[in-house]
């Protein structure tokens, strides 16, 4: 089975210094992490006026549906994806095979800059995340759910 | 495959409603999306085709509360139960935490019910999930129709491992609620398990 993903605080603070600069480096809108399996991790930039729930699902929707079509081909995976917009384009790269850098920019970039701040970045992330799961492969890094009790699960359901 | 964020003190967690064409999984969805408080939801996404068939995942995200400090979010995600669709099943199974089966009482749907309960085991297993193992619930939806099989008959066919298992008319939400809430308390079992 997967092992889960375990964000600490620390990780948690680079990962989002990381996307806060490509965001002003790159001259973007708006940035976000999210992780293969749809949840997100960080988002930087504008991101008031975005649902970013939805936009780390259908990410990670996309990613696994282009994943598949790299397979049928005998590719691996496209670690790289251009969307043009009439006003907003968004690019997504593939970091380490885990999560997911989305970037979303307007004409006041240039696609040429933001993939050169997209691999600076995703270099930065690669390591972060080697780290993370470094961490979480030492014994005794549990989940903070081995206190838990049954008495606290059922609180959770009973309105 | 849980996302546990130390920082933001949250816990993701993602269940699949899983199940034959048309027995009822994106209903359950919609009834739980019209149900709940708009502070404890967001957007219910479908991707569906222009006759409302599922064609890629529905998707809603819920907060249930707090255990210990911690936000519980569960990511809920319906697949398309066509069974041409298996592809995108397979993708949407990726770190799931849990499993609903829907089943669709109908007896003209039992040899449905069977094959998409054969097709979940094989894709989990492709994953490297084991059906016996993961957090499951059955559901035995369309109970109000005059042509649904006795339970006892299905729970023989469809459940013989005797899982939790709930009746239900997804539509009116009879049964929705309860088999969301024994599929979580699952789920966070099994957390707390992981743990030790
Ligand atoms: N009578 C009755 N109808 C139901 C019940 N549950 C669902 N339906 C109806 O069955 C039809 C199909 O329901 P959906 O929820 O779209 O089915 P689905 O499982 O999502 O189907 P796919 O997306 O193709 O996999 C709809 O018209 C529902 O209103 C039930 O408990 N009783
Ligand atoms: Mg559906």
């Amino acid at each position: 089975m997967a092992s889960q993903l375990v964000m600490y605080e620390e990780e948690f603070h680079r990962i989002n210094a990381v996307c806060d600069r490509l965001t002003k480096d790159a001259n973007a809108k708006v940035v976000f992490l999210v992780d293969k399996n749809g949840q997100l991790i960080s988002a930087a930039g504008q991101t008031h006026n975005i649902d970013t729930t939805s936009l780390a699902s259908l990410t990670a929707g996309n990613v696994a549906a282009m994943g598949g079509l790299a397979k049928l081909i005998g590719e691996n995976e496209f670690p790289n994806q251009f969307h043009e917009g009439a006003k907003d384009s968004l690019y997504m790269t593939l970091v380490g095979g885990r999560v997911v850098l989305v970037v979303i920019f307007d004409n006041r970039t240039s696609l040429g800059l933001v993939r050169l701040r997209i691999k600076k970045a995703s270099d930065e992330l690669e390591k972060i995340f080697a780290a993370l799961t470094a961490r979480a492969s030492v014994p005794g890094a549990g989940s903070p759910f081995a206190e838990i009790s049954d008495a606290d699960i059922d609180n959770l359901f009973s309105e | 495959m849980s996302f546990i964020n130390y920082s933001s003190r949250e816990i993701n967690c993602k269940i699949v409603y899983y199940g034959p064409g048309l027995c009822g999984k994106t209903t359950n969805l919609q009834y739980i999306y019209n149900k709940t408080n708009p502070e404890t939801k967001g957007k219910l996404i479908s991707l569906s085709t222009e006759t409302d068939r599922t064609l890629f995942f529905d998707f809603l995200p819920l907060s249930l509360g707090e255990i210990r400090g911690f936000k519980t979010r569960f990511h809920l995600y319906t697949v398309p139960g066509q069974v041409f669709y298996d592809a995108s099943r397979k993708l949407i199974l990726k770190g799931v935490d849990g499993v609903v089966f829907v089943a669709d009482s109908q007896v003209e749907r039992m040899e449905a019910n069977i094959e998409s309960l054969d097709n979940l085991r094989i894709n989990l297993k492709e994953q490297g999930y084991d059906l016996d193992k993961i957090p499951f619930v059955m559901q035995y939806n369309k109970r109000d129709l005059p042509n649904a099989v006795p339970v006892e008959e299905l729970r023989k066919v469809l459940n013989p491992r005797n899982v939790t298992e709930r009746q239900a008319v997804a539509p009116t939400g009879v049964g929705v609620f309860d088999t969301l809430k024994d599929v979580a308390k699952l789920v966070l079992t099994e957390l707390k398990k992981g743990g030790q």
